[in-house]
């Protein structure tokens, strides 16, 4: 017998090659272009052109084009996860707060390292140590937001209680900047504009590691999260266990968005962006297409909002927070406008 | 075994209600249930007599106050998710959440307690879908989103759902609320058939008194100060329907065998 759910897999091999080409686009672009002949001279160990640009390929561009690709796959997971879970077409990190917790995580650390000793001090500068407080940051706010939603269902409010939760982490960490050293607050800065650069082989490694825990619980979600589609009591008289489900969502998503936020900062609107995005390709709900395709969508977007920051063949370079921004929220508008009702 | 006599639900001494805090909020109790294999049961009782509570009760949403459940002879109480969701299936009132899903992904989500842990569809779950399909006849919509469906359809196809689920018991919430009179009885003779040709226990709730009455092989009245479970003629017989509502209003016509206003009104 024929299984009639689209595969989609023509839609996939698509998207695949684009985002090879994307990723070999963004590498060869920036302030100096690198012809793309040269790229795989580089690659491949041969005799580039300028030395420079073997150095610029391997040494810059290849880990932040890795940054890219695993920031903008977390984030949109993470977002299609919470509006599963939340029943919600607008949630995701940035929106409901977990990005904001992320962010006083790091802010304690890094703001906050005067009042700890030496040996914490050492810890919080450590980039493990940023991922860890900054996934328990998101943890206690995502939790909140979740208490909340189990007590009010109305999804208006569940946003305002997520808006509240950014007002409040952001005033807790303007009351620590207001203590620290201009120094750490600098340093809080810089980290707060966003960056997919200035990550080292062993960052991208961290990373890479705890992206791939995450999405190792999402992908034992996936059956679950299909049948609370049809809401939390369907889903209980189809035999799932609702709350476990439920903590393994919360775990992943502040795994992804803690240890992404740790690295590159807070980054506005791919998380609630992309999904609806990849949903206009996909027209489906069934999460294992879904996780897929919002994964790779993700990936994608990221490296091109990363190459229109570069500013190609200019010197300077534009926060990748302004970019994401600049996609993401008239996206949303747009969404809104023409549909009049989102789906998740 | 004998068949016959097995029973696919019972209750022992049941009491249904609310605890919270301090208060025990008892909506009925003494509850002895015996149902066998292959029954239409229409539940009735007027609104807010705890229709719904009882359902919700013998499906585990809600504890019992005290007393035993059994389905198919298993204690509810140890009957672990996914082997009840093996022996009953449910169809409810409730709106679902917005998503995109098709018809054909919907009755699909059926075979959840039986598919893997990715939930890949196999050869089996395909021929249930087929069958669960074409036996409520919606196998034209399986392309179409499910918000598309008008109210009578979406009903049939949630009963497919269930269907899919292969339970000996089938239990909906008020499946009629928001049809119009020809797809309540399309929607109540399917149920009857699928009682009949399928040899499945189906119980639902409903306010289609007099259709209850001509469709329904067991009826369970709900009434403040008692439950009564019994054949429809034999509840006729003993004057039993007469209980249902304390009203001046209405009153039941035995050689009708049907509700009609009171000539009091």
């Amino acid at each position: 017998m024929v299984n009639p759910i689209k595969s989609y897999r023509n839609t996939f091999i698509i998207l695949v090659a684009a985002l090879l080409l994307i990723f070999i686009m963004n590498i060869s672009l920036g302030s100096v272009y690198i012809p793309l002949k040269q790229l795989f001279l580089a690659f491949m160990d041969g005799d580039v052109e300028k030395e420079s640009w073997k150095s610029i390929a391997i040494n810059y561009r290849l880990p932040k084009a890795i940054t890219a690709i695993i920031v903008g796959s977390g984030l949109s997971i993470s977002g299609l996860l919470m509006q599963t879970l939340f029943r919600n077409p607008l949630a995701g990190p940035y929106v409901l707060g977990i990005s904001s917790g992320a962010s006083l995580g790091v802010a304690i650390l890094i703001l906050g390292a005067s009042f700890f000793g030496g040996t914490i001090a050492g810890f919080a500068f450590s980039s493990w140590g940023h991922a860890i407080a900054a996934s328990i940051g998101a943890f206690l706010v995502l939790s909140a937001v979740m208490m909340a939603a189990i007590k009010v269902r109305n999804t208006m409010s569940i946003l305002i209680i997520g808006l509240m939760f950014g007002s409040l982490t952001a005033s807790v960490i303007s009351v620590l900047a207001y203590f620290s050293s201009a120094n750490q607050l600098q340093q809080y800065l810089f980290w707060s504009f966003g960056s997919l650069g200035n990550l080292s082989w062993n960052e991208i490694l961290t990373l890479l590691i705890i992206f791939l825990i995450g999405i190792t619980f999402v992908i034992f979600i996936i059956k679950p999260l299909n049948s609370l589609l049809l809401g939390e009591n369907y889903a209980k008289s189809m035999g799932v266990n609702v709350k476990r489900t439920r903590n393994i969502t919360l775990i992943s998503t502040s795994i992804l968005t803690g240890a992404i936020t740790a690295f590159s900062g807070p980054i506005a609107f791919i998380g609630l962006a992309v999904p609806h995005l990849t949903k206009l390709l996909f027209s489906t709900s069934n999460h294992k297409i879904l996780v897929p395709a919002v994964a790779i969508s993700g990936a994608i977007i990221m490296l091109i909002c990363d190459s229109i920051a570069q500013l190609p063949t200019s010197e300077y370079t534009l926060p990748i927070n302004a970019i994401t921004s600049l996609f993401g929220a008239p996206i949303i508008i747009w969404l809104l406008v023409r549909k009049r009702k989102i789906t998740y | 075994m004998d068949l016959k006599n097995q029973h696919i639900i019972k209750t022992t001494n049941l009491s249904i209600g609310y605890t919270s805090k301090k208060n025990v909020n008892t909506i009925a109790s003494g509850l002895n249930i015996e149902l066998g294999k292959g029954k239409l049961v229409c539940l009735l009782g007027k609104n807010g007599i705890g229709k719904s509570t009882l359902l919700r009760t013998l499906t585990k949403v809600q504890p019992a106050l005290s007393g035993e459940i059994f389905i198919n002879n298993n204690n509810l109480k140890t009957l672990n998710s996914v082997d009840l969701a093996k022996s009953l299936s449910l169809v409810l009132t409730e709106h679902l959440p917005e998503s995109n899903l098709s018809v054909y992904e919907l009755v699909a989500l059926g075979r959840q307690p039986y598919t893997n842990w990715v939930g890949n569809l196999s050869e089996t779950d395909l021929k249930f879908i087929d069958s669960a399909l074409e036996q409520t006849n919606t196998k034209h919509l399986i392309n179409s989103k499910y918000y598309e469906l008008s109210d009578g359809q979406l009903q049939k196809v949630l009963i497919a759902r269930a269907l899919a689920q292969n339970t000996d018991i089938i239990i909906l919430d008020e499946p009629t609320a928001h049809l119009d009179i020809h797809h309540t009885i399309e929607t109540l003779a399917l149920l009857k058939k699928l009682a009949a040709t399928c040899n499945k226990t189906i119980i639902v709730s409903t306010h289609e008194i007099n259709l209850a009455l001509q469709l329904a092989d067991i009826l369970w009245l709900m009434t403040p100060s008692n439950f009564m479970a019994d054949t429809t003629e034999n509840l006729i017989e003993n004057d039993s329907l007469d209980q249902l509502f304390e009203s001046d209003l209405i009153s039941f016509n035995k050689t009708l065998k049907q509700f009609t206003l009171s000539n009091s009104y």
